[in-house]
């Protein structure tokens, strides 16, 4: 118990961290952010009411600490420009958000474990080549080309696909593979190395000797074993799934968390630039820890120790 | 190897050639708005009738700058503070190692793009919020090299012979660890290309009418109907520098055989 207790200590240190950085980020806009929001002419009580609200007319520390009370109690502040609690908005756009990382991951898991495989079965082949070439290329490619370059192949040239936004059936397919590819590609690689570190192994000479065909010997045995760093890296892109949603949201006008920082930022709304981070960034720490736990609990060799 | 250097030089080229005054990237023309490519204009004209080629050529001086002056700045850092992290052990390295773990907790992309949220669009800006995402990795990897490389018995000859703590850091320790620097530098200016790009297509870098290989794929797809090649010249050239830049890190990598040099 005693590595689960030290586990939980380190995550709690990394969230603090990472909170106290966003935190920070606010500090950082240059000059008086009462006069970047308001403009230079308004009106005192206007600018008083504003320092008030973004709790500017408080000392660092004071603030730092205010920051932190709020937040456990899952109070993000205000946002300026829709009088709602950032909390509630980011709450709003949470689902469309979630339900385009959630295909994306399916594509991810769809794509990346029967290529890697493949490739790792065809060592040095032409099948092998070409997974790596798509790895290459799907590591390559930025996403705010690849989503305009899908529109227009599938829904301009062959109008199978909506151009944008998410109200009509089929409209998830392009952001899916847009914010997916890259991660697919890195998964494709992942699968591949770690099957190909256990080929050595005894026990699959012993499950071959035991006459077992080749699927059986890669799916009875060898996927289950390699699985462990897979599952890691799969943990780290759930979270970076968040974070790529941003820019994916924007090209495709998904109405996400990723479109609602992007507007925030263009409105100067800064309450709500640091509750999108931040909510990001802390589900990225989690999403992580929660894999590290997972692999920890799926490995024999791990858990025996604990 | 060869393909991914020569693709590099031609992107050197064309930043330079950017530079050049024959070419203008501001010169609007409304008879010649939206033209495909031609004689004339080779790459075709933008919805402001401003010819692609020239703006192209002035996006990858745009974008050589940025990556070059990010991967140097963060390189520079994460060295410096990887090799006191390695070097002095200790509470120094726990401090350290900390705020590592900390800043790769974050999301790379999202750090990036609060920060220029934060302190606003522009070329300075946006190689500063690379900056910070940027040390991290290359801390990492010196910090673990130079602990690795620390009791190596001509390090402990320096000692003996009591060369100064800086002397033995940067004659003794530096040049063996840099190896795997040399990687990460070549995946990390595949890293800055696609981040200028990205924080400029979401208008928090390069601000119009300065051209960028990302603002152009935003202004792009709005005539995606009409004109597709105002996406497709950006992006192609956009692509095919971060492929070599990746193939750059692959080559390297098999080069200087890193995975077998971090278990000495």
């Amino acid at each position: 118990m005693h590595n689960l207790f030290e586990q939980l200590l380190d995550t709690l240190i990394v969230l603090f961290g990472v909170s106290t950085l966003v935190f920070l980020l606010l500090v950082m806009i240059p000059g008086d952010p009462v006069d970047v929001v308001l403009g230079e002419s308004a009106q005192v009580a206007d600018r008083e009411a504003m320092r008030a609200a973004l709790g500017l007319d408080r000392p660092l520390l004071e603030r730092w600490g205010l920051f932190y009370i709020d937040l456990a109690q899952g109070d993000l502040g205000d946002s300026l420009v829709r009088r709602q609690p950032v909390a509630q908005l980011i709450m709003q756009r949470l689902p469309a958000t979630l339900q385009l990382a959630g295909a994306a991951f399916l594509l991810v898991l769809v794509l990346a474990l029967p290529l890697g495989t493949l490739a790792a079965r065809h060592r040095g082949r032409g099948l092998d080549r070409l997974a790596q070439g798509f790895a290459l290329i799907g590591v390559s490619i930025p996403n705010f080309w690849l989503g305009p370059l899908l529109v227009l192949l599938f829904s301009i040239q062959l109008g199978w696909t909506p151009v944008s936004g998410n109200l009509e059936p089929g409209s998830l397919l392009l952001p899916a593979i847009t914010l997916g590819l890259s991660m697919a590609a890195i998964t494709t690689r992942m699968v591949r190395s770690s099957l190909l570190e256990i080929e050595s192994q005894p026990f699959l000479r012993t499950a071959r000797c035991k006459g077992l065909s080749e699927t059986a010997v890669m799916l009875r045995h060898s996927l289950p074993n390699a699985m462990l760093p897979v599952i890691t890296v799969l943990g780290l892109q759930l979270g970076s799934l968040l974070a790529g949603a941003v820019i994916t949201e924007v090209v495709f006008a998904w109405p996400g968390i990723g479109s609602l920082l992007v507007d925030a930022i263009r409105q100067r709304d800064y309450p709500v630039v640091q509750g999108v981070v931040l909510f990001i960034a802390l589900s990225y720490v989690l999403a992580n820890r929660l894999s590290d736990l997972l692999s920890g609990w799926l490995d024999p060799r791990i858990r025996g120790t604990d | 190897m060869r393909i991914s250097a020569f693709v590099l030089g031609l992107w050197l080229i064309m930043a330079m050639a950017g530079t050049l005054p024959s070419f203008d990237p501001h010169l609007v023309s409304l008879p010649d708005i939206l033209k495909p490519p031609s004689t004339s204009h080779w790459l075709g004209t933008d919805e402001l009738g401003r010819p692609i080629l020239d703006r192209l050529l002035a996006g990858a001086s745009v974008s050589l700058l940025v990556a070059v002056t990010t991967v140097s700045l963060s390189a520079t850092i994460g060295i410096i503070i990887g090799l006191l992290a390695g070097y002095f052990g200790g509470i120094v390295d726990r401090v350290i190692s900390r705020l590592i773990e900390v800043f790769l907790a974050f999301p790379g992309m999202l750090l990036a793009i609060a920060m220029a949220a934060m302190i606003g669009p522009g070329i300075d800006n946006v190689i500063f919020a690379l900056a910070v995402m940027g040390w991290v990795g290359y801390a990492r990897l010196v910090r673990v090299q130079v602990m690795a490389l620390r009791q190596r018995d001509h390090v402990l000859a320096a000692v003996a012979l009591g060369r100064t703590d800086l002397a033995i850091m940067i004659r003794h320790l530096l040049p063996l660890a840099m190896a795997p620097v040399w990687v990460e530098a070549s995946f990390g200016l595949a890293g800055a290309v696609v981040a200028e790009a990205g924080l400029s297509f979401l208008g928090l870098g390069i601000q119009p009418p300065d051209a960028s290989w990302g603002g152009m794929i935003r202004d792009g797809v709005r005539y995606l109907l009409v004109a597709p090649h105002l996406v497709l010249a950006p992006g192609m050239a956009l692509f095919l520098v971060v492929l070599a830049a990746n193939l750059f890190g692959d080559g390297l990598r098999d080069r200087f055989d890193v995975t077998s040099r971090n278990t000495p």
